[in-house]
């Protein structure tokens, strides 16, 4: 018998509906490889085992008459930003702690609609604010992918669990969001695919909130196939979300295997970053070989104001997320630290239950949206947003189909990599390449492309047009045809 | 624009965070460290801009303004740190 983690939810999907195995044999070897890695790799903050095992019975039943969802049976992953009913929902803060809704995200009902087991909620950077997963409460993740002389490696964030278990196949695919790179960057650390869909694709209703005009869920997956599937089931409208698209999800699987003679993809000059270490440029390069050897035609563009995304998104994501963060306050669910007044009891709560990151974006999200500096920040940078939006618009225009981008300036870096610790700047600009897709709400995907000189996953990035994911599962799929699928070594 | 410890301290205040003389030093540096970044934003010439109020080109749904929900006081108060009767319990505000 093949080893059932090995096995990608389409082709778990094929032998569980030829009933050549059961979901209970599924979901108990994850939950196995589950538990036995976390000691070392620390993805899940919780596990699921008697839920997971209680819903891959009611699967079998199901697979049984011959019935069931497009995810039938098949063991998932969820991040733990997601409201699940009665589970650990803390985003892996200190402020959450014991919190378990009474109600589940859109989501995860959707996955669970469709037949979708959960074996755990899995580690993230506190509140997703991170690009290493090592600002959560429950401690740093582990990449399954070692570095040089058996470093051991950031899986990058903030989905960083999400990432790191589904390299490691410690579930099938996972749940993750993106509010400035969260998907696509962890995605390209762990060699996983990973999409952030169109602002307003998937419902943001039961998703803890972080900056509510960038935050997007989408999945991260062994390859472009799942990550369509997962998609499918994750998007949809949401009477909930007055932000969610009523459009309807398309089947993204049908859009796989389409040749892409003809396609137009947009090289975007400004992406060359001076500095860029030469293994991501000849990465570059070799994504424009592969789409142009599938007949693309390959175009340079101009997206001017690419440069100023990232500073403008440390304005807005952080000026949201003070608004958002206003309600953990010790009175109506968490942490709570006694004081002689409520005020505080507040600042003392506050004090002890957020991370410093988390801190420290909240103090300039309140800054930047106070008295006398609220023009001179927050409203200029959402009018470069606005500019940044126009780039896009205009290159779409030209009829350019997708962009095709580097996913990161670098490969994963070590645990604990110091000049990050020392200066917060240097950790964000993990996601330069990144956050310009969530400022312009565009959909973006992150598909594995090659290993760097120390033998680590890179990452591609492709960015469509508003709610045309299936030109990238489309284009995706042509890079991972080219350049095939990246599994670590089991070391764990 | 770069922040002084006395506005570093306010902006705790204001963001409901405690913070110790020694942290918000530390703090202070860090926060300039960011402001210093997107400092660059005065580069871009944003005359005649709007603002942006939406990313995504489409109406806001609007709903009936009816009642589709409530009754459920036991969930919204199961998750408080202190509770009584379906009421959330806080230090005395009013003297």
């Amino acid at each position: 018998m093949t080893d059932l983690t090995s096995l990608t939810i389409s082709q778990a999907r094929e032998k569980l509906r030829a009933k050549e195995i059961t979901s209970t044999e599924l979901t108990g070897a994850y939950l196995e490889a589950a538990n036995a890695a976390n000691n070392t790799l620390n993805a899940y903050v919780t596990m699921t085992d008697e839920l997971a095992l209680e819903q891959a019975k009611t699967s079998d039943a199901k697979l049984a008459q011959g019935e069931g969802g497009d995810l039938e049976g098949i063991p998932l992953g969820i991040k733990d930003l997601f409201a699940t009913k009665s589970v650990h929902t803390q985003a892996c803060s200190h402020i959450l702690d014991g919190f378990e809704p009474r109600y589940e995200s859109t989501v995860t009902q959707n996955l669970f609609d469709d037949g979708a087991v959960m074996i755990g909620k899995l580690n993230m950077d506190e509140f997703a604010m991170g690009s290493s997963n090592e600002t959560s409460y429950y401690g740093a993740v582990t990449n399954p992918w070692l570095g040089k002389d058996g470093t051991k490696l950031v899986p990058g964030g903030s989905s960083g669990g999400s990432a790191s278990a589904v390299a490691a196949q410690l579930c099938a695919g996972a749940t993750a969001t993106d509010t400035g790179g969260s998907i696509r960057q962890p995605a390209a650390f762990t060699g996983t695919v990973g999409i952030k869909p169109t602002y307003g694709r998937c419902s943001r209703w039961g998703t803890v909130a972080f900056a509510s005009s960038l935050d997007q869920a989408g999945p991260i997956a062994r390859d472009v196939r799942d990550a369509a599937i997962m998609l499918k089931s994750m998007a949809s409208p949401d009477a909930k979300d007055t932000t969610c698209a009523d459009l309807p999800v398309p089947d993204y699987e049908a859009s796989i295997g389409k040749s892409v003679k003809g396609m137009k993809i947009g090289i975007p000059k400004e992406y060359r970053l001076d500095g860029m270490p030469p293994e991501i440029e000849q990465l570059w390069q070799k994504g424009v070989e592969m789409m142009k050897d599938a007949g693309a035609e390959i175009v340079d563009i101009s997206l001017p104001h690419t440069k100023y995304a990232l500073p403008a998104y440390y304005i807005v994501a952080p000026a949201e997320a003070s608004s958002n963060l206003a309600r953990y306050d010790g009175v109506k669910y968490g942490l709570r630290v006694d004081g002689n007044t409520i005020d505080e009891m507040y600042e003392n709560t506050r004090a002890a239950g957020f991370g410093e990151e988390v801190k420290r974006r909240i103090m300039i999200g309140t800054y930047v949206l106070s008295a006398g500096f609220y023009d001179a920040y927050y409203i200029r940078a959402q009018k470069v947003r606005t500019l940044i939006k126009q780039d896009f618009e205009n290159v779409f225009a030209q009829g350019i189909d997708t962009i095709l981008t580097p996913a990161t300036p670098s490969a994963a870096f070590a645990i604990g990599d110091k000049e990050m610790a020392a200066d917060p700047v240097k950790m964000y600009l993990n996601d330069v390449f990144t956050v310009t897709v969530n400022m312009a709400g565009l959909p973006g995907i992150s598909v594995p492309a090659g290993l760097s000189n120390d033998g680590l996953p890179l990452g591609l990035q492709l960015i469509g047009k508003p709610f045309e994911e299936g030109t990238l599962f489309q284009a995706g799929a042509i890079i991972e045809q080219a350049a095939g699928t990246f599994t670590p070594k089991k070391w764990w | 624009m770069s922040v002084d410890t006395a506005t570093v301290k306010r902006v705790a205040k204001l963001s409901r965070i405690a913070i110790t003389d020694e942290r918000a030093e530390s703090m202070r540096e860090e926060l300039n460290t960011i402001l210093g970044f997107v400092e660059q934003l005065n580069d871009v010439n944003v005359d005649g801009v709007e603002p942006m109020t939406s990313v995504v080109d489409m109406q806001m749904r609007k709903r009936m303004d009816e009642v589709t929900d409530g009754n459920i006081a036991d969930d919204v108060t199961a998750n408080a740190p202190a509770s009584e009767d379906n009421f959330f319990m806080v230090p005395k505000v009013v003297e």
